[in-house]
């Protein structure tokens, strides 16, 4: 679809909502929110883009290949399981790392942050491949004709 | 920290499947990942039946929330006995898939799809949770999807509609079936349900919501009636993903059945009970007669996971301690034996050119090693002595006497010979008359890769094993029934002794 | 406010079964998609409803005071429409690739997997 006006609107909306998505991942243990909020709202820009630039604007938005971006954030998930082991604790433990930034402010790092960020991005890898699947014609059999 | 033990395979499994999608622009690479992810798999399920049969059931409490309000990974010796197998099967398959799979298909995330799906796998093999086994049979549908229609032939995409339609269907009843539970008794965790559903008033209810799960399962599992989705789909996929399927994703329903209706559902086995058995000896004699109507190798194999199927809930509808030993035996020996047959099917159709046995033969002359390959599980299929489907039926007829089920015993022992009949059909077709094209159209041996016949020699030499020392393999399907018919030890060992 | 939800969810069932008996692919796919909201709305209900607070500790204090909400259904139901949302997903696509390979979205003429007539017995 190549209208003007969705265009010009998603060079604005598509950014604000990339940023929006990462406010909702940041404050999603606490409060509503989340990586799959999160996620699902990124998705949605990357959509978005694709409609109104068509998908390879939306690949190049993206960078690397959906499923690398799954398989990083599988990677992320998995390791913020693990630090549980070291303290000996049952398998996904959450563990909270709360780092001093002076003038009493703190930056509170966890295992569950860092698992959202895995879910984030799984979602993000997932969701935009789908989408982009249902956007491109199928790979087929190259010995059969469709 | 033995706890550690229950969750290694799947975070090997995870692992896999993360460094395998990060190594997709390097093939060798990929398929290096891949092969080590399934063998540390492996290494990992060793581990775990090591842990479990010298010190008892693992439970694990995820995220340190105590049962029954978080997750709760349990494993008791039938589930370790199933990880392991798995993990078996997923090494064979895989080993087997590095010359199968062409570039195409490996850009289509082979790789990473199989180590997801062994997670699903295993996941559900490990967990002690109703509603955390809907998420790990997710987890593996959602792969085998994915699976399914690698290579994008008309026929696959044909069999994956027919195969993805009902699987949703069976997904909605089993979260339906998780709902009702939850309303009555207010918990999902296994444990917990066996402690809590013997104080349910309303067993009418109970007994819903225990029929829908035997549905759910029983679709997964593909019993009667609810196996069509399977000989629709099960011959289209590349082979080490069938093989795959055939050894595995059945037998996770079979689990769930076994498991929900040993520690769960046991309040009116007279009743529910009584439709498994009904449902085994139609399940055993549909599939075995839908295989001889067959002409297509791996049709005719697909239809006989159908009528093998019905051994294993045959043994669970018993209820007998031997006949649970039964079932668990069966299930054993039934992963290796079928993900192997379709692997020869696979090499067969390689070296004679087809999957139809119309239009191949003469394999005998051109591979006889193959035909040796070939013998051995299709026997133990069969059940034939000394290999190890003859043990396994003859614990479950024995039970079906033992409990005067005298019908269940008849139709186990002329499947078994129907059986037959579609195995020398596989033999007289494909082996043993002489190829339509004449002498010289079927290769020899050497022409497959080695790494084709490594899982399969592999397998077959487990078969023989499984046969010959049946002694420790009845040994670790004694525990494990002995275990699945105790679900108060198994609350005791998740929840803690009752006050 | 139970039994208001459950005629609703009895009424989506139907709804659905009607869908999902179609020939057409994508009104199974339709009818999936309904099946998967009753059965989210049946677990819910499941939980049982309450006008409470919702399930949230506030800031400094250890517990909730008073009667709150139950936030296990809510988050099976969470779970349960993710995976939902993924498998629609995925079925959605497929119809897609069998529309472009097979030609035809009906499923009583997906026939490619299947024997071909003349050699059945």
């Amino acid at each position: 679809m190549s209208s003007l006006i969705l265009r010009a609107a998603t060079r604005v909306l598509a950014p604000m909502m990339l940023m929006l998505s990462l406010f909702l991942l940041w404050r999603g243990h606490n409060l509503p929110g989340g990586g799959f909020i999160g996620g699902l709202v990124a998705t949605s820009a990357i959509a978005l883009q694709g409609i109104a630039f068509g998908p390879e604007a939306a690949r190049r938005t993206l960078v690397l290949p959906p499923a690398v971006i799954a398989g990083i954030g599988l990677a992320a998930a998995l390791v913020a399981t693990l630090p549980a082991g070291l303290a000996a604790l049952p398998f996904f433990t959450g563990l909270w790392l709360k780092l001093d930034l002076g003038d009493g402010a703190t930056l509170p790092l966890s295992t569950p942050l860092l698992f959202d960020i895995g879910v984030f991005l799984v979602v993000i890898g997932g969701v935009c491949a789908i989408l982009l699947a249902l956007e491109e014609d199928p790979e087929t059999d190259p010995t059969e004709q469709p | 920290m033995s706890g550690w033990y229950a969750v290694a395979p799947l975070i090997v499994a995870v692992a896999a499947a993360a460094a395998t999608t990060l190594a997709h622009a390097a093939p060798r690479t990929q398929r290096a990942l891949s092969l080590g992810g399934a063998f540390a798999l492996l290494l990992a399920a060793v581990a775990l039946m090591d842990a479990v049969w010298r010190g008892g059931m693992i439970v694990v409490q995820s995220s340190n929330w105590a049962a029954p309000f978080g997750i709760t990974l349990a494993v008791d010796t039938f589930g370790a006995v199933m990880t392991l197998i798995a993990a078996i099967t997923g090494a064979a398959c895989l080993t087997f898939a590095i010359p199968e799979i062409e570039e195409r298909h490996r850009r289509a995330w082979f790789h990473p799809l199989s180590h997801v799906l062994l997670l699903g796998v295993c996941g559900a093999f490990i967990t002690g949770d109703l509603f955390n086994l809907y998420v790990w049979f997710e987890v593996m549908l959602i792969a085998s999807f994915g699976l399914m229609t690698i290579g994008g032939t008309k026929a696959q995409t044909d069999g994956a509609v027919k195969y993805v339609s009902l699987n949703l269907v069976a997904t909605l009843l089993f979260l339906l079936a998780v709902g009702l539970l939850y309303g009555m008794t207010g918990t999902l965790n296994y444990a917990d349900l066996a402690r809590t559903i013997p104080t349910v008033g309303n067993t009418g209810v109970l007994t819903a919501a225990a029929m829908l799960l035997m549905a759910a399962f029983g679709m997964k599992a593909a019993v009667f009636p609810l196996f069509f989705w399977l000989p629709a789909a099960y011959h289209t996929p590349l082979v080490s993903v069938s093989a795959v399927f055939a050894g595995l994703l059945t037998k996770v329903g079979v689990y769930a059945l076994i498991r929900a209706f040993t520690l769960l559902f046991t309040h009116d086995v007279g009743w529910t009970h009584q439709i498994l058995l009904w449902v085994s000896g139609l399940t055993m004699i549909t599939g075995v007669l839908g295989a001889a109507a067959q002409s297509e190798m791996r049709r005719i194999l697909s239809w006989h996971i159908i009528s093998q199927i019905g051994y294993m809930v045959m043994g669970l509808a018993l209820y007998t301690p031997l006949a649970i030993v039964g079932s668990v035996f069966y299930l054993v020996h039934h992963i290796v034996v079928k993900a192997n047959l379709f692997l020869i099917a696979g090499v067969a159709a390689r070296l004679a050119g087809s999957m139809e046995l119309k239009k191949i033969g003469g394999l005998y002359r051109a591979a006889p090693l193959l035909g040796v390959l070939f013998f051995i599980p299709a026997f133990s299929l069969a059940g034939f002595p000394p290999l190890s489907g003859f043990w396994a039926k003859l614990i479950l007829v024995r039970a079906a006497l033992e409990d005067r089920e005298w019908w269940i015993a008849a139709a186990a022992l002329v499947t078994g010979l129907l059986t037959i009949y579609s195995m020398t059909k596989i033999w007289g077709e494909a082996f043993w008359k002489p190829h339509p094209r004449g002498d010289g159209a079927a290769a020899p041996l050497a022409a497959a890769p080695a790494a084709m016949l490594a899982p399969i020699v592999a397998l077959a030499a487990c078969t023989i094993a499984i046969g010959l020392f049946a002694q420790p393999f009845w040994i670790v399907a004694e525990r494990a029934a002995a275990e699945l018919l105790d679900p108060a030890a198994y609350a005791a060992a998740v929840l803690g002794r009752l006050p | 406010m139970e039994a208001p939800l459950a005629l609703l969810i009895g009424l989506l069932t139907g709804v659905a079964t009607w869908l999902m008996l179609s020939r057409n692919l994508i009104r199974l796919l339709l009818g999936f998609a309904v099946l998967g909201n009753a059965v989210n709305l049946l677990i819910f209900t499941a939980g049982r409803l309450t006008r409470d607070v919702p399930p949230i500790v506030p800031a400094g204090a250890q517990a909730i005071e008073g009667a709150f909400a139950n936030p296990l259904p809510q988050a099976l139901v969470l779970t349960a429409i993710v995976i939902g949302f993924g498998l629609l997903a995925f079925a959605l696509v497929l119809a897609w690739q069998a529309y472009v390979r097979l030609g035809t979205i009906r499923t009583d003429e997906m026939r490619e997997a299947e024997p071909p007539e003349e050699a059945k017995p």
